[in-house]
C-alpha cells in the first residue's frame, strides 16, 4: 500500500492518541464482557467466568501496545528517547551544562572563525562574474607588483587581445570645502570603463560615458553611497549640480550603489574620471596608477600573463629609458584583495578546528565515565527486554541532543565573537577589508554549524556505543565484571587523553610562535626612537603652493616656527613620507662613476626638512645632517641610509660622492653629505631598503607629514596641533593625526599578527584546560576503579610513596606520549605555517621546551590530587567498600 | 487443554475479511464467527485479533464504526470495503495455490 497513503492515516491517530486508546479500551472490555456471557451460558459461575475472560484475554496494556505499534509512528518512539534523554540531563545538570558548555565554546569559535573565512574566501567579491576580473600591473625586480604608469597603461589597452577592457585607477585627494571649514576627502581616480567593468552600476544618475577620461574633458564626479548620505542628506536632486573640489567645479553625474565597494581604494568618498595627465602622468617612467582588465572568455590567467609580459617586454626595447626591467603581472582580482589575509584566516580556522576536537574528545570521554556509571542501568534495560538497537539509539539520542545544544549555544556564542573581532578593527583599517561588512551568522555559517554538530553528535554518539557494543549484559548486572570493563575503558579513554594532550601541545606552539613574532614585530630596528612622536598628515593648495617655491618654503617654515612654539614641545620635522608606513614614493639612481647600463637602481626617496632628523632621533653615522642653509639657493645634496651606502658604496666612503638618475641629467645631479643609521620607512615586516633623504626646500610638496617630538604626553597635542596648522593657513587640509606608537600598532602587519596571537593563544590557553581536566579525569577515574586494588597493595604493606609512585607513573606515561606526539606535530604545523612567522623558526627550540614544561608541569599538577587521594585511601575501608 | 493447531502464519487477515464478507461485525463477533465456523479448530488469540484489525483499518480493507447490538451495548463495527474485497480474492487465491502446491508434494510423498 501507498506509504504517503498510510501516512495520512496515521496522522489523525497520532493527534487524537487518547481518543484511539479509549475505543480499544472500550472495543476490548466489550470484548471481554461478551466473552465473560458466553461463559456463564456455557454454565459456570460469574465469578469463574470473568476470571477465564480475562485469562483468555491476556495482558491487556500489552495487547493496546501492540495494536498502538501498528498505528503509531516509528518517530514516537524517538520521542520516548528524547524525554528519557532529557530526563538524564535534568536529573544530572551539573555534567549537562559542563558538556554543552564545552561544545558550544568549541562550535562558537569554529562558527566565528569560519565566518570570517567564508567571508574573504568563500564568498566571491562583489562584482559581475569576479572570477574573471585580474589586477593588471606592472612587475619590476624589487616589486613583484608594482604601480602602472599611464603611458604604458595607454599602451597595454591598445595592444592586448586578452582582455575586453583593461581600466585604470588611481588614489587622489581632494580639499574640500564644508560648513566646518577645510576637509581633505579622499578620492579615485578612474578611467572611463572602470566601473563597467566591475560590472557596478549607479543607483541614481549615469556613470562614466567612454571617452569621458581623457584630456581636456569636462570634470565629472561619482558619489559613494556614504558620501551622499553624510554630505548630501540622500537627496535625489543631487545629479546634475555641482561641487568644488581642490578649487575646481564638478558636476555629480551619478551615486554609487550601497553595496559597492572597491578595496584597494576603500576609503574613497568621490569617483573622478582620470582627465589631464599630472606632472608624474607625463612620464612614462613614473608609476602612480593601478589596472584591472576583465579576461575575453576562454583566455587563461597564464595566456594573459604571457601576452602581456611580451607587451612589456616590447615596451621595453621601446623605451629603454623608461622601461628597462619592467614586466607584467596579471594576478585575479580576489588574490590581491584578500590575499594578504588568507594565510592568517586559514591558520586560524585549523586552530579552532582543533580547539573543537579536543572539546568533542573532552566531552566524549565526560559520556564515557557516565555509561561506565550506567553499566546497571543499561544491563537492567537490556534483560527487561530492549534491544541493543533500541540501547545504542538512546546513546545517540543523547548525544544528538548534547551536540544539538551545544550548536545553538555555539551560534550564540560565534555571533556573539564575530561581531566583537570586527569591532576590535580600527575603523581605517576595515575600509581596506570590505568583507568585514559581511561577516555574520547567514546561511554559510549556519550549514557550517549545522555540519559541526551533526560531526560531533556522530563522535558523542559513538564514543559511548562502542563502549556499549563490547560489554556483556550480564557482566554489567553482576558487579564482578569491573576489572574487564575498566581496563578496556582505561585503554579507550587514555587514548583520547593523548590525543587531547597532543592538540593541546600543537596549539601552545603555535600561538608561542605567532606571539614570538608578534613581539619581534614590534620589537624591529626603527633606527628612531618612535615615543613621544605626535604626527599628522598635511594636503595644501596646489592654487597656492603649486608653483610659488617661496611660498611653500614660508609655509614648511612658518608651521615648523609655531608648532614649535607650542608648551612641550622640543622639534618639529616635515617630511613628504613618515616612516614605518610603506617602501613607496620611489626613485631610480645612479652613481657617478659606476658602471650603468640602464638598471632600475629602486631606492625609497623622502623630502624633509633640516629638523626632521633631529625630530626622529635619528642617528648619524658620518658627515652631517641636513640644514636649513640647504635651499634652493646652494647646490643640492642628499642624505642617505647605510643600507644605501652599503649596496652602492660597497667597502668605500660615499661622502662627497655624487647621485644623479639615470641620464646623470644636470638637475638630478646631488652630492652625499651624510649617512644615517636606517630608518625603517617600509612596514614592520618588509626589508629595509635603500633610502634618501633630500632637502623638502629644493622642491615643492603640497602633500607631506609634520612629525612632532614632545616632552609631555604625545596624544594630548594632536588637536592643539591640528589646530596651529589651521591657524597657519586655514585653506590647509589636515587630517590623519595619530601617534607614532598608535601607528605602528595599527598598521596592518601588526594588526594581522595582533589578531592572531591573541586568537589562536586564547584556543591554546583553552586547549590547556580542557586537555589537562582530561587528564584528570583520566586518572582520577582510574584511581577510583583502582580502589581496591590499592587497598590490598597497601594491606599487604605497600608504603605510601610506592602508591604515589603508581598513579604518577601512569599519568606521566600519558603525559609523555601527548607531549611527545605534540611536539613532532607541532613543528609539521609550524612549517605549514612559516609564510605568516615573523622572526621565528618553526622548530623554535625555547618555544618548544617552553611548552613541553608548561602542559608537563600543568599535567602533573592535575594528577597529583588523584593520586594524594590513592596514597590515602584507607585499605580497610577499601576491602569493605567492595 | 487440548493443543489446538495454530493459524497458518498470514492467515489471519485473510480469515477476518472472509468474515465480514456476510455482514459487518465486531471484534468479539469475529472471533466467535471463526470459531464456530472452524468447528472450534481455529482460535483467534485476542493478542493477534486486534492489532490485525488495525492493520486492515490502516490499509484501508475495512472500515470501521460505532454501533448498537442487539443487547443495546456499544461496539466497534467492521466492514468489508471495495478493496478489502479485492485483497481478500487476491489472498485466497494466493493460499489456494499454496495448499494445491503442499497437497502435490505430500501426495507424491505418500506414493513414493
Amino acid at each position: 500500500m501507498n506509504p504517503v497513503y498510510r501516512f495520512l492515516k496515521k496522522l489523525p491517530i497520532l493527534f487524537r492518541r487518547t481518543r484511539f486508546r479509549d475505543e480499544l479500551d472500550e472495543e476490548m472490555s466489550f470484548h471481554r464482557t461478551e466473552a465473560e456471557k458466553a461463559f456463564v451460558a456455557d454454565g459456570m459461575s460469574p465469578a469463574a467466568a470473568r476470571y477465564a475472560a480475562k485469562r483468555q484475554f491476556g495482558n491487556a496494556s500489552a495487547l493496546q501496545e501492540q495494536s498502538h505499534e501498528v498505528v503509531g509512528f516509528w518517530m514516537e518512539t524517538v520521542v520516548q528517547d528524547l524525554r528519557f534523554a532529557f530526563r538524564q540531563i535534568r536529573k544530572n545538570p551539573g555534567f549537562a551544562f559542563t558538556a554543552i558548555f564545552i561544545l558550544a565554546l568549541g562550535m562558537g569559535v569554529s562558527v566565528a572563525i569560519f565566518g570570517f573565512v567564508d567571508a574573504a574566501l568563500l564568498e566571491p567579491l562583489p562584482y559581475a562574474h569576479p572570477d574573471r576580473l585580474m589586477a593588471v600591473d606592472e612587475a619590476s625586480a624589487m616589486f613583484p607588483r608594482s604601480n602602472l604608469s599611464r603611458e604604458d597603461y595607454d599602451d597595454w589597452k591598445r595592444l592586448n587581445h586578452s582582455f575586453s577592457s583593461i581600466e585604470a585607477f588611481g588614489g587622489t585627494g581632494f580639499l574640500l570645502g564644508t560648513s566646518s571649514g577645510i576637509v581633505p576627502v579622499p578620492a579615485a581616480r578612474v578611467s572611463d570603463g572602470f566601473f563597467s567593468t566591475l560590472g557596478v552600476k549607479p543607483m541614481l544618475g549615469r556613470g562614466f560615458l567612454p571617452g569621458e577620461d581623457q584630456p581636456g574633458k569636462s570634470r565629472i564626479v561619482l558619489l559613494t553611497y556614504g558620501t551622499w548620505m553624510t554630505r548630501y542628506g540622500g537627496r535625489r536632486d543631487v545629479v546634475g549640480q555641482s561641487v568644488t573640489l581642490s578649487g575646481d567645479g564638478y558636476t555629480i553625474v551619478g551615486v554609487l550603489p550601497r553595496e559597492f565597494v572597491f578595496a584597494p581604494r576603500g576609503i574613497a568618498q568621490f569617483y573622478v574620471p582620470l582627465l589631464d595627465k599630472n606632472g608624474c602622468e607625463q612620464r612614462r617612467g613614473c608609476h602612480n596608477l593601478d589596472g584591472i582588465g576583465r579576461l575575453r572568455d576562454g583566455v587563461t590567467v597564464e595566456a594573459a600573463r604571457s601576452e602581456m609580459q611580451a607587451i612589456a617586454a616590447q615596451l621595453a626595447k621601446q623605451y629603454p629609458g623608461s622601461n628597462q626591467g619592467q614586466g607584467a603581472s596579471v594576478t585575479p582580482l580576489a588574490e590581491i584583495i584578500v590575499g594578504n589575509v588568507r594565510g592568517i584566516l586559514l591558520t586560524l580556522l585549523i586552530a579552532a578546528g582543533l580547539l573543537l576536537l579536543i572539546a568533542c574528545i573532552n566531552v566524549a570521554s565526560l559520556l564515557l565515565v557516565r555509561s561506565e556509571s550506567r553499566r546497571r542501568e543499561i544491563a537492567v534495560r537490556g534483560a527487561l527486554g530492549a534491544t541493543p538497537i533500541r540501547l545504542v539509539r538512546q546513546f545517540v539520542t543523547e548525544g544528538l541532543l548534547l551536540a544539538t545544544a551545544g550548536c545553538l549555544g555555539g551560534l550564540l556564542i560565534g555571533g556573539w565573537l564575530m561581531t566583537l573581532l570586527t569591532r576590535m578593527v580600527p575603523k581605517g583599517m576595515a575600509d581596506y577589508v570590505p568583507f568585514l561588512r559581511i561577516v555574520g551568522l547567514n546561511g554559510h555559517t549556519a550549514l557550517f554549524a549545522a555540519a559541526v554538530a551533526l560531526l560531533s553528535a556522530i563522535l558523542l554518539a559513538a564514543t559511548p556505543t562502542l563502549r556499549l557494543s563490547f560489554q556483556d549484559i550480564r557482566v554489567g548486572l553482576g558487579e564482578g565484571g569491573r576489572a574487564a570493563a575498566g581496563r578496556l575503558w582505561r585503554r579507550l579513554g587514555a587514548n583520547l587523553v593523548v590525543v587531547e594532550l597532543a592538540i593541546a601541545v600543537v596549539l601552545l606552539v603555535g600561538a608561542g610562535l605567532l606571539g614570538q613574532s608578534f613581539y619581534r614585530l614590534l620589537h624591529v630596528e626603527d633606527g628612531f626612537d618612535t615615543t613621544h612622536l605626535a604626527t599628522v598628515q598635511v594636503i595644501a593648495p596646489d592654487s597656492t603652493y603649486g608653483n610659488n617655491q617661496a611660498r611653500a618654503i614660508l609655509l614648511y617654515s612658518e608651521i615648523v616656527r609655531q608648532a614649535s612654539a607650542l608648551p612641550g614641545v622640543q622639534s618639529v620635522g616635515i617630511t613628504t613620507d613618515l616612516p614605518v608606513r610603506c617602501n613607496c614614493n620611489t626613485d631610480w639612481i645612479r652613481i657617478v662613476g659606476k658602471p650603468f647600463h640602464g638598471e632600475h637602481n629602486e631606492v625609497d626617496l623622502r623630502d624633509v626638512s633640516p629638523d626632521y632628523f633631529a625630530t626622529l632621533r635619528a642617528t648619524l653615522v658620518r658627515g652631517r645632517m641636513l640644514c636649513a642653509s640647504d635651499d634652493a639657493s646652494k647646490p643640492q645634496v642628499v642624505v642617505i641610509n647605510e643600507a644605501l651606502a652599503r649596496k652602492y658604496f660597497p667597502g668605500e666612503d660615499p661622502i662627497g660622492k655624487m647621485i644623479g638618475d639615470g641620464a646623470l641629467s644636470p638637475k638630478s645631479m646631488r652630492q652625499v653629505v651624510g649617512v644615517i643609521k636606517n630608518v625603517r620607512e617600509g612596514a614592520l615586516d618588509d626589508e629595509v631598503w635603500p633610502s634618501e633623504y633630500f632637502s623638502i626646500y629644493h622642491g615643492i610638496d603640497t602633500s607631506f607629514a609634520v612629525a612632532v617630538r614632545t616632552a609631555q604626553d604625545e596624544r594630548s597635542i594632536l588637536p592643539v596641533l591640528v589646530s596651529t596648522l589651521h591657524k597657519v593657513d586655514p585653506n590647509l587640509g589636515v587630517y590623519g593625526e595619530i601617534t607614532m606608537t598608535d601607528q605602528i600598532e595599527s598598521s596592518q602587519s601588526s594588526l594581522l599578527h595582533r589578531f592572531a596571537s591573541w586568537l589562536v593563544g586564547g584556543f591554546a590557553a583553552i586547549a590547556l584546560v580542557l586537555g589537562v581536566v582530561g587528564l584528570y579525569g583520566v586518572v582520577a577515574y582510574s584511581v577510583s576503579q583502582r580502589t581496591r586494588e590499592i587497598g590490598v597493595r597497601m594491606a599487604l604493606g605497600a608504603q605510601r610513596a610506592s602508591v604515589y609512585k603508581l598513579v604518577m607513573r601512569q599519568a606521566g606515561w600519558l603525559m609523555l606520549a601527548g607531549v611527545g606526539v605534540g611536539l613532532v606535530c607541532a613543528v609539521g604545523a609550524s612549517l605549514l605555517m612559516r609564510k605568516i612567522l615573523f622572526g621565528v623558526q618553526a622548530w623554535d627550540v625555547p618555544t618548544l621546551a617552553g611548552v613541553a614544561l608548561v602542559l608537563g608541569s600543568a599535567s602533573l599538577a592535575a594528577s597529583f590530587l588523584p593520586a594524594r587521594r590513592a596514597a590515602s585511601v584507607s585499605p580497610t575501608e577499601a576491602l569493605r567498600a567492595e | 487443554m487440548a493443543k489446538r493447531p495454530d493459524l497458518l502464519p498470514g492467515t489471519l487477515d485473510m480469515l477476518i475479511l472472509k468474515t465480514l464478507t456476510r455482514a459487518p461485525l465486531h471484534g468479539y463477533g469475529i472471533a466467535l464467527s471463526i470459531k464456530r465456523l472452524s468447528d472450534d479448530v481455529l482460535t483467534v488469540e485476542e493478542g493477534s485479533l486486534y492489532p490485525a484489525l488495525q492493520r486492515l483499518l490502516l490499509q484501508g480493507w475495512v472500515k470501521a464504526e460505532w454501533k448498537m447490538t442487539e443487547t443495546n451495548r456499544r461496539a466497534r463495527f467492521y466492514t468489508l470495503t471495495a478493496a478489502g474485497r479485492k485483497q481478500l480474492g487476491l489472498e485466497v487465491s494466493q493460499f489456494e495455490q499454496m495448499i494445491e502446491a503442499i497437497g502435490r508434494v505430500l501426495s507424491d510423498a505418500q506414493e513414493a
